[in-house]
């Protein structure tokens, strides 16, 4: 098996394929990548080339679970919504078959240093890397809560494994096949108060991420956001992937794939980007009016401030640093 | 670690060494501007000294934050991008990226843009002040604010008088200027480029293009119009290059780019008359393309009995006549 790369960081290799099974509307694969696996974190990414007619560029996969041990030793997973060329190719490789995969990609989910109670917010295959960060944070004790939302059921990976792994869980779906009716950001501020949760993660559309954070914002919850963007190299040389973010010298562009993709949600300057249009969805009235009497004589900067408060209370994984 | 391969650079005895208007490199392999940022991030993955030179992204006077997304869209065998030249200006990135690059021995080569001549002119002095660049590529494909927004490289004169400009403030370096394949007459532009002073040339930039999605209405790159690169435009840099080479001769050297992948193409690109070759939107589809280059590129060569790629230079063999 061929590895290139250095002792850290991503490694570029040649994979074989031990399973593909359904998942819903979705698609699990089983890779066989060792030194992948011993390297990657939650909310990294992996970039898969794909062999579709007139494909040219690698697509951007989340790690959706890395194993050491165990049987599936030196493996990941990735969770596949085939809609293209890609996706669709990527669908239908058999076990047996090899794919080019490089990575791991991009920084990591900071984990906290104490105890706390997590809620971790999955939106159609965004539940994936959230699912592999759950099992991460309940090994290192801490409370893992889901809220887990997609279009409909067939699209909700495996619910018995947020159900299984978490101390709460709870689903929801636009057309109502499973759990409440609606989306995430529906129930979102209720059951931040019902877990307790000192620190949200959430992955998932870009639009759903920037509410997210919105209304973690107004409880006063940090929140670590995994976003998309449209990526060429994958590894910070091409500049196309950037999301405008907040920094001390104004807004600035960062690349998603070197500087992200996963941010602290209150840096993100989704009212620069194009994900505005979708961003400001009408937000449910009864937050706003829990947000105006709910203050808890916390003043507007507070929630800010937790933002350092977190940051200072993670340690930050950065690309492929060994542990 | 036992699974890293490494790069080489061995050539089994086949020379590769380059010499660009007194720019000696020990390989043909460069980078094509913006595909590689300053090679920080590819350095993580193996050694950029491997290379023949570094081509960083171009720099400007003034930082710029660039262009909305999204930036890029996937073509059948190609890329289109509009970035907008993001980049943290001339003065950072020669006391950031240029001292780093140095350090990690490799032969650094500058790409300035800018709007005006004077803008050119003005970035041209200030890279001149640092010794380890080691040559400048001007990026003739920006727009000029005092002609409408015409591309420099899409005028022979305006091209020129930006060559000038910076040949003026930069005397003492190989300099190349990287034209535009979105001409009516390449040759003409490289002709006068050289004559206002350039030691050589860069060809080919991206070509302009679009794509608009069907559903939706909206381009497929938020600027609109964008540039065209990978595979796809491999055959229109080997022809623009050839008629670089056949106007220009053989004393004049030329960086070839457009769509170069493997092997066979870094030759094909040298026997249409490119005396180095740059690798751009391969990396993006795999970051170690240009480390497998180098290392690939003499062996091939050796196998079929050549001992210098130079001697393939402009070498194209004609089909035998057909006696009717
Ligand atoms: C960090 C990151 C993590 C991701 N994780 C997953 C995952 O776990 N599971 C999953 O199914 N998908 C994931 N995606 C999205 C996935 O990369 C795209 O769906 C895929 O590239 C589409 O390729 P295609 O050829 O099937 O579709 P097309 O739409 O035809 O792709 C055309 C081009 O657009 C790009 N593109 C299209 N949609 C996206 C998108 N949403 N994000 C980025 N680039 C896009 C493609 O890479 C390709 O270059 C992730 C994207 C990013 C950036
Ligand atoms: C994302 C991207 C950014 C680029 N940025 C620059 C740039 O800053 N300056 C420049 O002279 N050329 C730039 N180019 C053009 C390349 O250097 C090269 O000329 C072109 O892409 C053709 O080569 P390729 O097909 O190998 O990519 C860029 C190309 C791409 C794809
Ligand atoms: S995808 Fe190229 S810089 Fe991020």
């Amino acid at each position: 098996m061929s590895v290139q790369g250095r002792d850290v960081g991503p490694v570029s290799m040649t994979c074989e394929v031990l399973d593909r099974r359904r998942l819903g509307r979705y698609w699990g694969l089983t890779l066989s990548a060792p030194e992948i696996a011993r390297r990657a974190a939650p909310g990294q990414f992996v970039n898969i080339a794909v062999s579709a007619p007139g494909t040219l560029l690698r697509r951007p996969f989340s790690i959706a679970g890395a194993a050491l041990g165990g049987h599936v030793a030196g493996t990941i997973d990735v969770v596949l919504d085939p809609h293209g060329p890609g996706t669709d190719m990527l669908a239908g490789v058999p076990p047996g078959a090899s794919l080019e995969v490089l990575g791991p990609l991009g920084r990591a989910f900071p984990l906290p240093q104490r105890r706390v109670s997590a809620l971790l917010v999955g939106g159609g295959y965004g539940a994936a890397p959230m699912y592999y960060l759950g099992e991460r944070l309940r090994a290192e004790g801490h409370r893992v809560n889901f809220l887990v939302g997609a279009a409909d059921s067939s699209r909700i990976i495996d619910p018995i494994v947020p159900k299984r792994m978490a101390t709460w869980s709870s689903f929801t779906t636009e057309d109502g096949s499973m759990g409440h009716r609606g989306r995430v950001t529906d129930l979102l501020a209720e059951d931040l108060e019902t877990t307790a949760a000192e620190v949200v993660y959430a992955c998932g559309p870009n639009a759903m991420l920037a509410a997210v954070g919105d209304i973690c914002e107004a409880a006063g919850v940090p929140c670590q956001v995994a976003v998309e963007e449209h990526m060429a190299c994958g590894v910070g040389v091409c500049m196309t992937c950037i999301l405008p973010i907040h920094t001390r010298k104004g807004v600035q562009n960062r690349r998603v794939c070197v500087d992200g993709p996963v941010f602290t949600s209150t840096r993100i300057a989704w009212e620069e980007s194009r994900y505005t249009e979708t961003a400001h969805e009408p937000v449910d009235d009864d937050l706003d009016d829990r947000d105006a009497s709910d203050h808890d004589g916390r003043g507007p900067d507070d929630s800010r401030a937790d933002e350092g408060h977190f940051t200072a209370g993670v340690r930050t994984v950065r690309t492929g640093g060994r542990r | 670690m036992s699974t890293t391969t490494r790069p080489t650079g061995r050539t089994t005895g086949v020379d590769l060494s380059v010499d660009l208007g007194g720019l000696v490199l020990p390989n043909p392999i460069m980078t094509a501007s913006g595909c590689f940022a300053s090679g920080r991030e590819i350095d993580a993955l193996w050694n950029v000294s491997e290379l023949g030179a570094v081509v960083a992204k171009s720099v400007t006077l003034e930082p710029r934050e660039g262009l909305p997304t999204p930036r890029m869209s996937e073509t059948p065998s190609g890329m289109l991008n509009a970035i907008g030249l993001q980049n943290p200006g001339v003065d950072a990135w020669l006391e950031r990226d240029v001292p780093w690059l140095a350090s990690r021995g490799a032969r650094v080569v500058a790409s300035i843009a800018g709007n005006s001549v004077d803008d050119y002119r003005e970035v041209a002095r200030r890279v001149a002040a640092s010794r380890s660049v080691a040559a400048v590529e001007v990026n003739l494909s920006c727009p000029n604010v005092s002609h409408r927004g015409l591309v420099f490289a899409c005028d022979p004169g305006r091209s020129a008088e930006v060559v000038r400009a910076v040949r003026q403030a930069l005397p003492d370096r190989p300099l190349f200027a990287k034209l535009t394949p979105d001409v009516t007459d390449i040759a003409r532009i490289g002709r006068s480029v050289v004559e206002a002073g350039a030691t050589g040339i860069s060809a080919i930039n991206t070509t302009l293009g679009m794509a608009i999605d069907a559903e939706t209405g909206r381009p497929k790159v938020a600027n609109g119009f964008a540039g065209l690169s990978g595979p796809a435009i491999r055959p229109m840099a080997v022809r623009a290059v050839h008629q670089l080479f056949t106007e220009l001769g053989p004393e004049v050297p030329i960086i070839g780019m457009g769509g170069v992948r493997t092997v066979t193409d870094v030759v094909e690109m040298v026997r249409a008359g490119a005396s180095a070759v740059a690798i751009g939107t391969a990396t993006f589809a795999d970051p170690f393309t240009a480390a497998n280059l180098v290392r690939d590129l003499g062996p091939w060569l050796g196998r079929r009995g050549h001992t210098a790629l130079a001697d393939l230079r402009g070498r194209i063999e004609p089909w035998p006549h057909h006696p009717r």
